[in-house]
């Protein structure tokens, strides 16, 4: 592999941007996983699908219609399944659907602008621009402070509802703030591997790294620091080789994942 | 004496039963009180109530002398072990990070060895709360409950399944909490002798409040241990 590619400023923009929303979807995906809300990025992704369509409609930058569109039906589900007891896989489908349903008829009446849509449904992280690349890094900033600030409440509400409520804590508002963070992270997320993709960057370096029994702080480090790799590696590796760099980021992710199951049935990691 | 908990006239209507019907009673500083009562007692309903899970109720419940509709503060000063702690089993986290949850001063780190030391389990402090058996994870919760020093600490039928040895060391430890730290304990339980050995008040529940007071005047008088006990007889055949 040739260091040029390290020297283009594309390169550079892909590079980072991809880091930080790794570092980003692992630490947000942990918590929808440990919620048992693993599916809820895939909804939201497909939700702001629907918003994509319509910002190509009416001309405005598709990622903004797609924020405002898909916090607001994340939202919306949430609140629903409350108040009329659905459960949680039944509206995450609800709102999957429904985005994609949304997205399909606008993109009927549009008369149809496939090009756009692809680049957004399989991602274009090396397309992103030094503006993108800023949001990007913002909003990773901006989650991660939140998180950081409301780490007890958060994790406590996750690990247990009844007994945080009784600790004092609002299990309420902190379900709607993570609600609200997913969606932010998902759509985020869209430029590195695109709508079809993202829950494997939410999910699976989550999944691989609560495999190896440790506390929650070294969990999370683990899961960042998988995710951080798979997504590097990913897009230099599809960058040589002229591949799609959300398949290969994927890919590699799945490669941990199996990794570590190959090392756990060997008995390899103890129990604690 | 300083009342900690007053309630008064407290009704609980379920939509096909009536889970509490005009209970009534005070809880002292320092009190060890054992609730007893049969399932569908409304053991259950009365805790949930307590710490605001519950806000469906007539009646008033005070903590502090303070209504708990007006504020939730009470909370605070208030240790909850529930009666089976529900987590996944591979849920990411270690002892110390479950205690760690409980702590509201973040920064009052040497807390959390000191009641992990009291409670025997400094040892597992690395340890995943999954892998523990029933009793260890008890303890922990234990530990996670009294993190903040609460003066009031209340336990819902807190051994179900759990190693005999397990709950002698529990009984040890509530004792010990209760004589020296002069916690209130708020204990619901199926065990009499237990009760006998170790609360000084008791409450019997049958939706109604059939008896409260000193525990000693319970178990020395076999007439009302009869009446209690044809009344669980009655309920649990009714409930079967």
């Amino acid at each position: 592999m040739s260091l040029e590619i390290l020297t283009y400023s594309f390169m550079h923009r892909a590079l980072i941007s991809g880091t930080a929303i790794a570092i980003l979807c692992s630490v947000v995906g942990l918590f929808l996983v440990l919620r048992r809300y693993s599916l809820f990025g895939d909804a939201i992704a497909h939700s702001s699908f629907g918003g994509i369509a319509l910002g190509l409609l009416v001309g405005v930058y598709p990622l903004w219609t797609a924020y405002g569109v898909s916090i607001v039906s994340a939202l919306v589900i949430t609140k629903l399944k409350d108040k009329f007891n659905i459960s949680g896989d039944a509206s995450i489908a609800v709102l999957l659907s429904s985005g994609i349903a949304i997205g399909l008829v606008i993109i009927g009446f549009s008369g149809g602008f496939t090009i756009d849509i692809f680049s957004f449904l399989f991602g274009s992280i090396l397309l992103v621009s030094v503006d993108d690349t800023i949001l990007i890094l913002s909003l990773t900033g901006a989650i991660l402070i939140v998180i950081l600030l409301l780490y007890r409440q958060i994790l406590y509400s996750t690990f247990n509802e009844e007994q945080a409520k009784v600790s004092g804590i609002p299990v309420e508002k902190i379900n709607y703030l993570i609600v609200f963070m997913a969606g932010i992270t998902v759509v985020t997320s869209i430029q590195l591997v695109g709508i079809l993709l993202i829950s494997a960057l939410l999910v699976i370096p989550n999944v691989t790294a609560i495999m190896y029994g440790k506390g929650f702080k070294f969990t999370a480090i683990i899961s960042m620091s998988f995710s951080v790799f798979s997504v590097i590696a990913g897009i230099l590796i599809s960058y040589v080789f002229d591949i799609t760099p959300a398949g290969t980021i994927v890919l590699l992710s799945i490669g941990l994942l199996a990794g570590t199951m190959v090392i756990k049935s060997a008995g390899l990691l103890s129990k604690n | 004496m300083l009342k900690v908990v007053e309630i008064n006239n407290l009704t609980v209507q379920y939509p096909d039963v009536k889970a509490l019907d005009d209970v009534s009673f005070v809880i002292n500083q320092g009190d060890f009180l054992g609730i007893i009562g049969p399932n569908g007692a409304g053991k259950s309903t009365l805790f949930d109530s307590m710490l605001g899970l519950n806000t469906k109720y007539e009646g008033t419940i005070k903590f502090f002398g303070k209504d708990i509709r007006k504020s939730k503060n009470y909370l605070k000063e208030i240790g909850y072990v529930p009666q089976k702690p529900i987590f996944e089993k591979n849920f990411p986290v270690t002892v110390n990070d479950v205690v760690r949850m409980g702590l509201r001063n973040e920064s009052d780190e040497n807390r959390i060895d000191e009641i992990l030391q009291q409670l025997w389990i400094h040892e597992l402090s690395n340890r995943r709360i999954g892998e523990l058996s029933g009793g260890q994870q008890q303890r922990v919760f234990i530990a996670k409950a009294l993190v903040n020093n609460p003066k009031i600490l209340i336990l819902d039928e807190p051994v179900t399944g759990i190693d005999q040895q397990s709950i002698e060391l529990f009984y040890s430890i509530l004792r010990e909490l209760n004589s020296k730290q002069k916690i209130t304990i708020i204990w619901s339980s199926h065990d009499l002798d237990a009760v006998n050995q170790l609360a000084d008040h008791v409450a019997c529940l049958n939706r109604t409040l059939f008896f409260h007071g000193e525990s000693k005047k319970f178990f020395s008088d076999d007439k009302l241990i009869k009446q209690y006990s044809e009344a669980s007889m009655q309920e649990h055949m009714h409930h079967h």
